[in-house]
């Protein structure tokens, strides 16, 4: 059992509404997945301010100021200390940041890359982590949330959800893959690297090697249908995409609601009865195997 | 642990009485259910889809739950009327065993699972496997039903008033499904049988007990098992 919440909004909001309601929509799930929570957040003007490049990574032991002056003379550079998440920005090519981070911080686990994107998780009682990311006074238009219970990898905060492995895209996953052990192999033959032996990585990989293909997320996620193997609810965003697809069987729940300007997803009801207009929106399970994608 | 006081029992035949889910939380809620006097009505308010509402009821009392419900509910009660004003999570009237459970909306999985008896009311649509393991009660869904519908449905009565999903009736034992509109495709060792006179007076007997006026009981089609499955047979002897 694991918890998916995910909600992407639509036209004018308050600027903290996003981070008020998926903290809310998590602690609702909060059962579902006791050992680790993690959040995706897309558009936080105060974490990841418009148009410039970001990279959440791990590294609780190394302080936010001092990460700044080791990341060097990178202009307008800002880290921002989640938990145990940086999360840091400036206002240079994505790819000239990432390779920053990765040379001040060699091995330390990149959590998420991307202009607008930044990712928050950790291991323990997803209710405490809600409260150590501050995550109800954030804001932002996009965000997808888990927490875990975990059946088949460690529990530590890199083997949490969410998973993102290509800029933009991120992925949640309640459930468990049998195949995913081949298909790793085939990726990694391809030359694509792991950061864990979570059986979810491999559906994110999966997901962004098809895109990386030319693949739009709708033909992406029909692939990973056809190529994996077990239980899955997924929930899969980019910077303008939301989707949600299950397994042949659907043996894990997924509820999606439709609301004027908004389009929620959760597991169970409960999560989604702490959004205002619910009892106006349009709720709907998905059907096996059919893509849902909504883009803003 | 939530005493159970006195004042549980104050619910009178008749009286009105409202317990806030919000406010008391499940299982005082419950607790309450289960103290109620036969003949009591009684409004769940504020379910907010959580889950095990009005489980285990077990005397002849009438429940609202007034709004979308989580998981499990009314599941295991007997004699009890429970009705969801709202949609219901997975599992609606799960194991029930006499009494009935209604969910004025869709049913999400798994309705009415190994239900003894009783009868549960879908005004909706109902999910997958909606009938799953039946054990004898009755399943009565106004519209569409999902993929696996009845699937190893030991005994009882299934009515789908709309569409039947893929696999319907998959590993039938003894119970009978009947469908008013299409059905995608049969699971394994379900068979379309002849309607019989019987079988249009079970399902006129239903249409007017769960008000589904919009099921032509002699327009339906009956799905029953084909008994190749669950029987051994003697010529395969050494398979085995």
């Amino acid at each position: 059992m694991c918890g998916i919440v995910g909600l992407q909004l639509r036209g004018d909001h308050g600027p903290g509404l996003l981070g008020g309601l998926i903290s809310s929509m998590l602690i609702e799930v909060r059962e579902r997945g006791p050992d680790s929570a993690g959040v995706a957040l897309y558009g936080d003007p105060a974490l990841t301010p418009a148009g410039q490049a970001a990279v959440s990574v791990l590294a609780g032991e190394v302080p936010a100021r001092g990460l700044a002056a080791r990341l060097g003379e990178i202009p307008g550079i800002r880290v921002t200390a989640a938990a145990d998440v940086r999360v840091i920005t400036a206002g240079v090519a994505q790819e000239q940041l990432t390779a920053a981070v990765r040379a001040a911080l060699p091995g330390a686990p990149l959590l998420g890359t991307g202009p607008g994107l930044a990712v928050l998780k950790g291991v323990g009682d997803p209710l405490g982590l809600i409260r150590s990311f501050r995550l109800a006074g954030r804001g932002g238009y996009q965000a997808v949330g888990h927490t875990r219970m975990a059946t088949e990898s460690a529990v530590t905060v890199a083997h949490s959800h969410p998973f993102s492995v290509r800029p933009g895209l991120c992925l949640v996953h309640n459930g468990s893959f049998a195949n995913h052990d081949t298909i790793r192999r085939e990726l990694r033959a391809a030359g694509i690297g792991f950061t864990t032996d979570n059986d979810s990585e491999v559906a994110a990989a999966f997901v962004g090697a098809c895109l990386a293909d030319g693949d739009d997320l709708d033909k992406a996620l029909r692939r990973l249908c056809q190529s994996f193997d077990g239980f899955y609810t997924l929930l899969v965003t980019t910077p303008t995409e939301f989707a949600v697809v299950r397994d042949a069987i659907a043996a894990k729940p997924a509820l999606i609601a439709e609301g004027g300007d908004w389009v929620a997803m959760a597991s169970e009801y409960r999560a989604l009865s702490v959004l205002p207009g619910i009892g106006a929106a349009r709720v709907f399970e998905p059907a096996p195997e059919e893509v849902h994608v909504w883009s803003r | 642990m939530v005493t159970l006081t006195g004042d549980a029992r104050t619910e009178q035949p008749g009286g009105p009485a409202v317990l806030d889910t919000a406010r008391l939380g499940v299982r005082a809620v419950n607790e309450r259910l289960r103290a109620l006097l036969p003949g009591s009505a009684v409004t769940v308010a504020s379910p907010a889809g959580r889950h095990n509402l009005a489980v285990g009821l077990d005397a002849d009392v009438s429940v609202l739950i007034d709004g979308p419900a989580g998981y499990y509910a009314g599941g295991l009660s007997r004699n009890a009327s429970i009705t969801i004003n709202g949609p219901a999570g997975w599992g609606a009237g799960e194991n029930l065993m006499s009494g009935s459970v209604r969910v004025r909306g869709d049913a999400s999985q798994s309705a009415a699972a190994s239900a003894h008896g009783g009868l549960v009311v879908v005004d909706g649509h109902a999910s997958l496997r909606a009938g799953i393991s039946l054990k004898g009660a009755t399943l009565a869904v106004a519209g569409d039903a999902g993929p696996f519908c009845g699937f190893m449905a030991q005994a009882g009565t299934i009515l789908i008033g709309g569409d039947a999903g893929d696999a319907l009736g998959d590993s039938l034992y003894e119970a009978v499904i009947y469908v008013a509109g299409t059905i995608r495709g049969l699971g394994a060792d379900a068979q379309v049988e002849d309607l019989a006179e019987t079988d249009v007076a079970a399902v006129r007997a239903l249409v007017k007990r769960t008000g589904f006026d919009h099921i032509d009981p002699e327009k339906v089609t009956r799905v029953a098992s084909a008994r190749r499955l669950y029987h051994f047979d003697t010529q395969n002897h050494d398979a085995y």
